[in-house]
């Protein structure tokens, strides 16, 4: 017996992956380069690992116009206020991508100085580990967020 | 460089603790009262820039347990540390740079041994970079140094407490300044399964 | 009555190549004091290093002026190889020396590159970054990473020059060439670009030896300091380069003499591919010829007589080499290198070599003392000051950061000067957070 799909479920979820779509490939990043995964972010985004291909060539230096706030390289004590601060600038929706080791645990530095990985701070939703990761795993971890995007349910 | 020691030997008496090194590694050990006197000295004797100021602290230094004996006559054998007299040191490095020819230097360095309780005077007017590596020689060491009373800390927080590069502070102890947020968006429970 | 207010640029700001806050006291557009907050990426480097044994504290020193890694990788194992009294051979030094300018020219092509972009000059920094990929594949095949290399090793390096590799560096020189001649067409006769340059931000000679400020800042204010030439470590004495020196000390002469210490780099790099001694060195008296692979089989399984003899040929980009690759790369120290793998497999005094360095407790040890080198960074002299207790691990590891002292003259620079100037002098000096901070 055929589950019945009523006309208004059928229609929001189309509509859902119609903004999904749209939303992907539009994305707006607010790079919140502080360290060495900074170099690889640079190399991601000019001409030999286009990121702009993926409709992420656009770095809003803004956080009130970014949707992605990609946080790139070590965050410290000192620095894990301002980070929190930005994020909080930012408008729903909103997606963290903590792009290098040290923002996923905190690298090898375990010490007094830096916050072992950004999700305790933040919520996170592609992690991009690497020291510094290669920009095709950059390019990965944006096509993995883009799949993320896609398939959820409109916010 | 010789003729330099002579000069501050004479000048200064037994407050020049000692002399090591040559040419470019030259290093004066000056007792701590007379240093800024003796970097005063040297500033007009041509030592025109201060290339770095930094500290090490000596708590536990010679009480190395193991010493392997050797295994291969190139190994190095055993040695006796002896403890420093005091627990940190100040170093000076300097530099004699002639602004037109720019090619030739005399370097030197003055060790200072430093009580912990003990503060120096500063030479922030004598060379002008000093401030800040006073301030960090501060956070980093607690050395404070005198004329300076509102030394701030440059690399940490003022909230942090402790100088972090003592041997007596433990490398993971973490003092964290930011709370996450409370209630924060969960992840989104309604994506599907991610294929990498 | 003065009217002036404070204006925060904060950590985390579009045109600050990493994270620095710049507290400005403005009047109207004019800057009439700036104080400078660092240390938000204080990683505790000098910390680390006194945590972890000698060797271990390289991959520490990738990161602190991560734009060239090599430089720093090569200035430690210096003052480490000073204060052990190690002499490395010569086809070591012709590759240190090689990897160091390579690691300068991507400082220089990412700051000219980085700093353009900040005044608009978008082309430019897309063409240096392509040249700036060419050198990044080169270094990958070198050391096996792009940006976090840990190339050196206290004694020697890691591994020797893959085949091919020459070419490769040729053709990538070449691509740079062509790089940097573009973006001088479009920069350095550019209206636009000497008018927001020219005269801004400028740094006298007396107030750069003041601040101990060296490197292309210092050369750009008119004084001809270079430790390459100051004090020759490696080849430098037998490389023929030029220095360029600026006249005025504004941002435009630190523009152009990057830009031309990019052209000396490439001359230097070139001369140590043609003048370094070949290698792996056929060592005497070892005949027999035999697989790396085999050589180690036969060495777990125990049947050493047949090895001792034995000359591997393997890749020479492993690190684990064999007599004929290690005689070039690294010095011989039995103290402080790693024996060749026929030894470590073959006979019961390399075995212990072998275990002398790596075991907990043995290590390399050098001597109780101090040792401090300075090497010419992307930035200005960068030093390592060392001390040992003589255990496996430094007592203490001192980097002294040009950046630091860089930015310890910033204030000096944009005061008097226009807003806008400040991110147009901040460009041109290059800081480097992971340098300033550690």
């Amino acid at each position: 017996m055929t589950p019945e799909i009523k006309a208004p479920d059928f229609l929001l979820t189309r509509l859902d992956a119609a903004v999904g779509w749209a939303r992907k490939y539009s994305l707006f990043q607010y790079p919140f380069v502080t360290a060495c995964c900074g170099m690889e972010f640079m190399s991601a985004a000019c001409a030999h690992y286009d990121m702009d291909r993926f409709g992420a060539g656009f770095p809003r230096f803004s956080p009130r116009q970014a949707d992605v706030l990609m946080v790139v390289g070590t965050i410290s004590q000192k620095m894990a206020p301002v980070l929190l601060r930005i994020h909080e600038q930012m408008a729903d929706p909103k997606w963290v991508v903590a792009f290098g080791v040290c923002t996923c645990t905190g690298g090898f530095y375990d010490d007094y100085a830096t916050v072992q990985g950004i999700d305790t701070l933040l919520p996170v939703d592609v992690y991009i580990p690497g020291c510094p990761p290669r920009p095709e795993a950059v390019l990965q971890g944006i096509m993995l967020l883009q799949q993320k995007i896609q398939t959820e349910k409109r916010r | 460089m010789k003729i330099l020691l002579e000069t501050l030997r004479a000048e200064f008496g037994p407050a020049i603790l000692g002399f090591r090194g040559e040419g470019d590694d030259s290093v004066v050990t000056v007792e701590q009262s007379i240093s800024h006197k003796v970097l005063v000295r040297l500033k007009e004797g041509g030592f025109n820039m201060l290339a770095d100021l930094t500290c090490v602290d000596y708590l536990g230094y010679g009480t190395l347990k193991t010493r392997p004996a050797p295994s291969h006559p190139d190994r190095p054998a055993i040695w006796t540390i002896e403890p420093y007299p005091t627990r940190f040191k100040l170093v000076y490095r300097l530099m004699a740079l002639d602004a037109d020819s720019g090619l030739a230097g005399l370097r030197m360095a003055v060790d200072v041994p430093v009580r912990a309780e003990n503060i120096s005077r500063s030479v922030k007017e004598l060379w002008l970079n000093a401030d800040w590596l006073e301030r960090e020689v501060w956070d980093m060491f607690g050395i404070g140094f005198d004329d300076r009373p509102d030394i701030r800390r440059i690399l940490l927080y003022p909230e942090f407490k402790g100088h972090p590069l003592r041997k007596d502070y433990p490398i993971r102890k973490r003092q964290p300044l930011a709370r996450p947020r409370p209630k924060a968006a969960e992840q989104t429970p309604d994506s599907e399964p991610l294929r990498p | 009555m003065k009217r002036s207010y404070f204006l925060n640029m904060g950590p985390a700001h579009p045109a600050m190549h990493g994270v620095i806050r710049l507290v400005l006291e403005l009047d109207g557009e004019r800057v009439l004091d700036a104080q400078a907050e660092i240390g938000y990426l204080h990683r505790a480097f000098e910390k680390h290093a006194e945590d972890v044994v000698w060797n271990n504290v390289i991959p520490w020193t990738d990161r602190l002026n991560y734009v060239s890694p090599l430089i720093n990788n090569t200035g430690y194992c210096l003052a480490v190889e000073k204060l052990l009294g190690v002499e490395t051979p010569e086809r070591c030094r012709y590759l240190r020396t090689l990897s160091c300018e390579l690691s300068r020219l991507t400082d220089h092509l990412t700051c000219v590159g980085a700093s353009a972009m900040e005044l608009g000059a978008f082309t430019v920094f897309l063409y240096l970054m392509k040249a700036r990929e060419v050198l990044y594949f080169c270094v990958d095949r070198l050391t096996g990473a792009r940006i976090t290399t840990s190339y050196t090793r206290v004694g020697g390096v890691k591994a020797d020059l893959p085949a091919g590799l020459e070419e490769e560096l040729r053709a990538a020189f070449r691509q740079v060439r062509e790089s940097v001649k573009d973006a001088d067409a479009l920069l350095t006769r550019n209206r636009i670009f000497m008018d927001r340059l020219r005269g801004v931000g400028v740094l006298s000679k007396e107030t750069a030896i003041a601040y101990g400020i060296t490197g292309p800042m210092l050369r750009a204010s008119g004084v001809p300091y270079d430790v390459r030439r100051s004090r020759p470590y490696l080849v430098y004495d037998r490389m023929d380069f030029e220095i360029p020196v600026g006249s005025q000390g504004d941002n435009y002469d630190r523009y152009l003499v990057r830009l031309a210490e990019i052209e000396q780099s490439l001359r230097i790099a070139e001369q140590c591919l043609e003048q370094m001694p070949p290698g792996p060195v056929c060592a005497e008296g070892y005949e027999a010829p035999m697989p790396a692979a085999r050589m180690a089989d036969l060495g777990k399984k125990g049947d050493i007589r047949a090895l001792i003899n034995a000359k591997s040929e393997g890749d020479p980009v492993l690190e684990g080499s064999g007599r004929a690759q290690k005689a070039g790369i690294s010095a011989d120290a039995p103290a402080a290198v790693l024996p060749p793998k026929e030894e470590a497999y073959g006979s019961i005094e390399g075995l212990m070599r072998h275990f002398e360095i790596v075991m907990w407790d043995r290590g390399i040890r050098p001597p109780p003392g101090e040792a401090y080198l300075p090497i010419e960074g992307g930035n200005g002299e960068l030093g390592f000051h060392i001390v040992s207790d003589g255990g496996e691990k430094p007592w203490r590891v001192r980097v002294r950061p040009p950046c630091f002292f860089n930015m310890a003259g910033l204030h000096e620079m944009i005061k008097g000067g226009s807003l806008a100037d400040v991110v147009a002098t901040f460009g041109s000096i290059n800081m480097i957070a992971g340098e300033l901070d550690r």
